[in-house]
């Protein structure tokens, strides 16, 4: 075949039906949808919510993860998009680390040295590990979807990337019903609830993301 | 005509292909083509890839290109991200034929810059890989590429709705581009 007879056959298929930003939010909604219902079909909102969100530490634990999951988030849009500078994403990652770095500091200004242990062990650390990558298959299923639709230079990366932003999305659904609210529990078993889903996320990149 | 004013002409086709207007989209491809050769052409020299691949690197590209255009933001330029494609595709392209490249992005931005010189060549791959889709996509493909035929005609040649013939165009594009994936993979 000539290069003109695919230039040919190509410019028959010239309509684009779906734009890379419309399937991304959709995919985001139904991945974000089905992980709220699954976390409220299952153990629901906490009891107490009513009465703690006013808490400083319930608060920052509902706002750090939602910081986490939409600069994650933004950064795996882009991520698809080739020619696009991903630098200032990237870089409004520093936003939750510092917030959680700032969390860690206060939380240890405040609590006696003799109870860090305890407060880092929390009381539901197993649901913590359980619910985080349960809650976030959905969402990296939704962003990975997407990302393929899109041209990630590279694979692994996006794919991190992707499983970032979905244990992003997890935690700050979890976070609606975790009864542990230390910020040294946070950036403990959040943490590396949403790290196994960034490295399943790198590790699926590598493979369903080339094109 | 000067390099912006050309970029604004391919980013004005596409809008419009975007939007079903192949005639537009014709004129886009057939203008980026020779651009591609002359980047392939550097980059097969330059990695000692047998100039007989260029024309295929050209193909393969001009499919990403073709498959990957719903993720340009029309409010955006139009070269960067071409090149951006261009320069992704391009490695991985001569990456599954066996070399270790890296191209920089520059070199890509002023390929796009400067005023080719174009001699089309032919031989094709694609051909090879037609034998891998099944029918009516490699009926369709042939029929449309080889044959000339437009939409309308090919469905009332295979009986099909215009839509579906459309469909399963769409579908062979994307079955074309796996199948170079894969094939040069499982050579090595």
């Amino acid at each position: 075949m000539q290069t003109d007879d695919l230039i040919n056959l190509l410019a028959k298929d010239a309509h684009v039906r779906v734009r890379f930003g419309h399937i991304f939010r959709i995919a985001l909604a139904i991945g974000v949808v089905i992980s709220a219902v699954l976390l409220l079909s299952t153990l629901g909102i906490r009891k107490n919510m009513a009465e703690m969100i006013e808490t400083p530490r319930v608060l920052f634990k509902l706002g750090l993860t939602l910081l986490l999951a939409i600069t994650a988030t933004r950064l795996a849009f882009l991520i698809g998009k080739p020619g696009v500078s991903l630098r200032s994403a990237a870089l409004t990652l520093l936003l939750p680390l510092s917030a959680l770095l700032i969390g860690i500091a206060a939380e240890l200004s405040v609590v006696p040295a003799a109870a860090w242990g305890a407060s880092v062990e929390g009381r539901y650390s197993s649901f913590c590990l359980f619910f985080v990558p349960t809650l976030s298959i959905a969402p990296l299923a939704a962003i990975l979807y997407s990302i393929r639709q899109g041209a990630p230079q590279n694979p692994g990366l996006a794919g991190a990337v992707a499983g970032l932003a979905a244990g992003g999305i997890a935690a700050a659904i979890y976070a609606w019903h975790c009864p542990d609210d230390s910020p040294l529990f946070l950036a403990t078993w959040y943490s590396i609830g949403i790290l196994v889903v960034t490295a399943a996320g790198s590790l699926i990149g590598r493979r369903v993301l080339r094109w | 005509m000067n390099h912006s004013a050309r970029e604004e002409e391919w980013a004005a086709w596409m809008c419009a292909a975007m939007a079903g207007d192949t005639l537009a989209y014709h004129h886009f491809l057939k203008a980026i083509t020779p651009y591609l050769r002359s980047i392939a052409r550097r980059r097969c020299d330059q990695f000692g890839a047998p100039p007989s691949e260029v024309e295929d690197v050209v193909q393969e590209v001009l499919l990403a290109v073709h498959l990957k255009r719903g993720t340009w933001d029309t409010s955006r330029p139009v070269g960067p991200w071409l090149s951006a494609i261009v320069r992704n595709k391009l490695i991985d392209s001569l990456r599954r034929r066996g070399r270790h490249v890296s191209v920089p992005i520059e070199d890509v931005m002023e390929t796009l810059e400067a005023i080719p010189h174009d001699e089309g060549a032919d031989r094709l791959d694609v051909d090879r890989m037609l034998e891998g889709l099944r029918d009516p996509q490699r009926d369709i493909v042939r029929s449309i590429s080889l044959g000339g035929a437009g939409i309308r005609e090919t469905a009332e040649r295979l009986q099909m709705t215009e839509g579906a013939v459309r469909v399963a165009l769409h579908r062979a594009l994307k079955g074309l581009a796996a199948l170079y994936r894969s094939d040069r993979r499982a050579n090595g």
